[in-house]
């Protein structure tokens, strides 16, 4: 539901395209995995495809968003005492009398050529502004996975073995309360307490800005706690679910050392379920960069779309939504190679 | 169901949940009206006052009371949060009944298409609407409540497509129901419980997104307040005043809390108890490693019972009492219907039963070893490598990640002390034994490569990496099919011929045991009722034995009559209740 009805080509014909549409139910999928002859690349052609579709999906939306504004959106962006000379000037300018054809056109080809057009507010390109704030993202959104992903599974696996066998039940419910709290405190209210508690009370970090080091463990432990207690949470029922499986009874009966049952024979069966969620993960930490660089001031993409759309500046709006986008759709192929990649039965049977 | 459920609401957490709705109620519909005039009475001597008796939160810009402030603004957080929420719903709703009742060409698409939606996290589809409808609290609504309706699409297609598939609703489509017809009176009703469920969790979500776009400054604006503009505006001064931050902080998690917990309440399922730890043995009890004579029996097991925790938190005993005696290189079977005991038996003999077990015997011994204890670390490796196990199901006993070669030669790697080429070698002997050809190819695949019967005798060639002395085969041919049972059987066989090792077969078909034991046990409700040799069954005399062995049709069966059936009627020991 993207796209609400209007002029736009419905979403529909996009899907209707050649291309091999997923979900692959039954019949397609197997044609599919016939004719490439790995069910491993039909996976990955599937989810490229996926990815191509998302991608014009991702386009479309953006260029109509404009057009989606109720009422005049040059009229609004300007406020109610400019004159309507003013207005007409800036519609011209942003080519929005042009017929909706020509506009889209004239759209695709400055995606091309990485024309996004200039920013109403600061008068400067929109690519430049973003070019200039996607790296400070990019990098807060990767380190706190890497930091959410590397605490999660020592964190999952130590839990599940530790509750299973049962020995140490008071521990295991207060860290399972812990992570449960972690995972329902939303991070820009964490990053509120963090900021009272080390910036203010105890003046260890700094509470704002960008560009030291110290700089970024706030806003990194804020956006990473809730997706590491997450991904801890899952873990840990994948690593339950894994350690009753009969293999793990088989290599029991092998008296194998803890440390051979649990990384060589558990873990590796709980990867695919694990990097699926997270994909789920990455993908919202990087939505939740647009509340962490508020919170924190970092001169990101995030704190742009925000002021972006408070000062309903159309064209740096489009460019940070497409960014944004595109990021997700990233996030999701990543993630998806990597499944084809370690699953071991490239056993992506899809359901 | 209500009884489950008002069972559920008398919990501690059901109590919980509850008084934490009915406060958010109250302070949701009395909350503006008892709160109202403290929250926009202005002082403004007393402005910007950190957290005091008097004022808990503290004071804002303009002397108002922040504690009366949240209190009040309770009322639109929690309205707007059900709007949005009854957008998300009422949209997913008609999207997944549309795309269940399509045909199969559209639905794919839809599916396809909230596939894609979903792909994209909330907060950015949140964002993208807000856009289109302002930053005020009803664009806000409408942002994030379509910003949901992906979820619940995607949730009640799903839903609808299973309870679609089911034989009511089939049987109203033969009688002439129109699809919307179908859909509204029979697919609705059925699936309106986990939708319930998901509504209360994905409130939670709403209002935690609904506060973000306040906070963000795209939701609310002043002068009206949520939580999420307190929070925003408290944000500001959190140097004076953390508790101007802090106090909204908690008020939205709070609530957050109790509406998934509301929504996790009536999907949670109790989940099982470990019964204890095995007692740890202390190193000064360590016994001294004895050679076990060839002669005495392999395993001996006096007065064995296991108990499990049961479904409702109590204790129940599986097998009351059993024993008896394997002695070197015998083939026992043991037979039994399902339930009967025979492969809690069989584990409990292994030691590999769950922490969620008890064992508790007179005697449980395995060549010297003690089994009701944890094994020291030299019994340990002597178990590796002188037990050997096969299970039921063949899909699920090998590791599926790891390649069969690999799971072979870790028994000789780590506890035989062998090196790894010297343990391939052995690999592709024992491969070959059990009648693999192409063993050393074999070796480098995984599992899912492998069939059913191929898979069974690479278990038993993984027992032959040791130096067994028990092979307990745990129903290993039921799974398959009866030519590829033979050559199970077979490897079986020439397994134990080629090691002198003891089986110990766990069966229901009374008919293979004989073939293939010296001794059979007979179990029913966890208890031996029977132990003759194989080849004596005729002389059977427990009436459960004889029905047995009549229900196995031969070649001189009356093909006439019905089939022998065991009388049922013979009453179950009760299951004896231990207080833990």
């Amino acid at each position: 539901m993207t796209i609400p009805p209007a002029p736009a080509p419905s979403p529909t014909s996009v899907l209707a395209s050649p291309t091999p549409v997923t979900p692959a139910s039954g019949d397609r999928g197997d044609r599919l995995r016939q004719l490439v002859g790995s069910p491993r690349l039909a996976f990955v052609i599937r989810r490229l495809a996926r990815a191509v579709v998302s991608l014009v999906i991702v386009l479309i939306a953006s260029f109509f968003l404009v057009h989606l504004v109720p009422g005049d959106p040059v009229r609004a962006a300007l406020g109610p005492t400019v004159s309507p000379e003013a207005v007409e000037a800036l519609r011209r300018e942003l080519g929005l009398d042009l017929p909706l054809g020509q506009q889209f056109l004239d759209y695709l080809r400055g995606l091309v050529t990485g024309d996004l057009g200039v920013s109403v507010t600061s008068q400067r390109p929109v690519g430049a502004t973003l070019a200039e704030r996607l790296p400070t993202t990019l990098l807060l959104a990767v380190v706190s996975f890497v930091v959410a992903a590397l605490g999660a599974f020592p964190i999952g696996v130590a839990t599940a073995v530790s509750s299973r066998s049962g020995r140490h039940r008071a521990a295991d419910l207060g860290v399972s309360g812990l992570l449960g709290v972690l995972i329902a405190v939303p991070n820009f209210l964490l990053a509120v307490l963090l900021i009272s508690v080390f910036s203010v009370g105890l003046q260890a970090f700094p509470p704002a800005g960008w560009g030291q080091p110290s700089q970024v463990v706030l806003p990194v432990i804020a956006l990473a706690i809730g997706p590491l207690a997450y991904l801890s949470r899952i873990v840990h029922v994948e690593m339950l679910r894994v350690l009753e499986e009969p293999y793990l009874t088989t290599a029991r009966s092998k008296r194998l050392p803890g440390r051979i049952l649990y990384v060589r024979h558990a873990l590796p069966n709980i990867v695919a379920a694990t990097l699926t969620a997270g994909g789920v993960v990455l993908v919202g930490l990087v939505a939740g960069t647009v509340l962490i660089e508020t919170v924190f001031v970092i001169p990101g993409i995030g704190s742009t779309i925000v002021s972006s759309i408070t000062a309903k500046d159309y064209p740096l709006i489009q460019g940070v939504v497409l960014v944004y986008a595109i990021l997700v759709l990233a996030a999701n192929l990543l993630i998806d190679l990597a499944l084809a990649a370690l699953d071991p039965r490239s056993a992506i049977a899809e359901a | 169901m209500s009884s489950r459920f008002v069972r559920t609401l008398r919990t501690p957490a059901g109590i919980t949940v509850i008084a934490g709705v009915v406060i958010v109620l109250l302070a949701t519909v009395f909350g503006p009206v008892l709160f109202g005039e403290a929250a926009s009475a202005r002082d403004i001597a007393g402005r910007q006052q950190g957290a005091s008796l008097e004022h808990p939160f503290g004071t804002d810009e303009l002397g108002r009371d922040l504690l009366a402030r949240v209190i009040v603004a309770t009322r639109i957080s929690v309205l707007l949060t059900l709007g949005a929420t009854g957008i998300s719903v009422v949209g997913g709703v008609i999207v997944g009944i549309v795309a269940a009742v399509l045909p199969s060409f559209a639905r794919r698409l839809v599916n396809a298409l909230i596939d894609i939606l979903l792909s994209f996290p909330w907060l950015l589809l949140a964002l993208f609407f807000s856009v289109i409808w302002g930053t005020t609290a009803t664009g806000a609504m409408l942002a994030v409540g379509f910003a949901g309706i992906p979820v619940f699409g995607r949730l009640v297609s799903t839903l609808a497509s299973s309870v679609a598939g089911s034989d009511f609703v089939h049987a109203a489509r033969i009688l002439g129901s129109s699809p919307l017809r179908t859909a509204v009176r029979h697919v609705v009703p059925n699936i309106l419980p986990p939708l319930l469920v998901n509504t209360a969790s994905h409130a939670s979500v709403t209002l935690l997104s609904f506060a973000a776009l306040s906070f963000l400054g795209l939701g609310v604006q002043a002068p009206e307040y949520d939580w999420g503009r307190l929070l925003n505006e408290g944000a500001r001064r959190i140097y004076v005043d953390p508790m101007a931050a802090i106090g909204p902080g908690i008020a939205i998690v709070l609530t957050g809390v109790v509406f998934s917990l509301l929504g996790a309440l009536f999907s949670e399922k109790r989940s099982g108890r470990t019964l204890r730890a095995l007692p740890r043995r202390s190193r000064a009890e360590t016994r001294a490693i004895f050679t076990v004579p060839d002669t005495a029996p392999v395993v001996e097991a006096v007065d064995l019972r296991v108990s499990f925790r049961a479904e409702d938190g109590g204790v129940v005993e599986r097998v009351h009492g059993v024993s008896l005696s394997v002695a070197p290189g015998e083939i026992v079977g043991i037979v039994g219907e399902s339930g009967s005991g025979k492969s809690v038996t069989a584990m409990a003999i292994a030691g590999l039963l769950g922490p969620d077990s008890l064992v508790e015997s007179d005697t449980l011994v395995f060549r010297g070893i003690d089994m009701t204890r944890e094994p020291t670390s030299v019994e340990k490796r002597r178990l590796a490598l002188e037990q050997a196990m096969i299970f039921q199901d063949p899909l699920s006993s090998l590791n599926p990640s790891l390649t069969v070669g690999r799971q072979l030669r870790e028994v000789s790697e780590i506890h035989g002390r062998t090196g790894r080429a010297a343990a391939l070698a052995r690999a592709v002997e024992a491969l070959t034994l059990v009648r693999i050809p192409d063993a050393a190819r074999r070796l480098g695949q995984l599992p899912h490569e492998f069939s059913g019967g191929m898979r069974q005798r690479a278990m038993i060639a993984m027992g032959l990496m040791g130096s067994p002395r028990l092979i307990i085969a745990d129903e290993p041919t039921t799974a398959l099919d009866v030519t590829v049972q033979r050559q199970v059987l077979r490897a079986l066989r020439d397994a134990q011929r080629s090691t002198g090792a003891a089986i110990l077969l766990i069966s229901h078909d009374i008919a293979l045991v004989s073939g293939f034991c010296d001794r059979v046990i007979v179990m029913r409700h966890g208890r031996v009722v029977e132990e003759l040799a194989a080849d004596r069954l005729d002389e059977a005399r427990h009436p459960y034995t004889r029905g047995l062995i009549a229900c196995v049709p031969d070649m001189g069966t009356d093909r006439d009559e019905p089939l022998p059936v065991i009388d049922a009627g013979e009453p179950v020991p009760e299951q004896k209740e231990i207080v833990a």
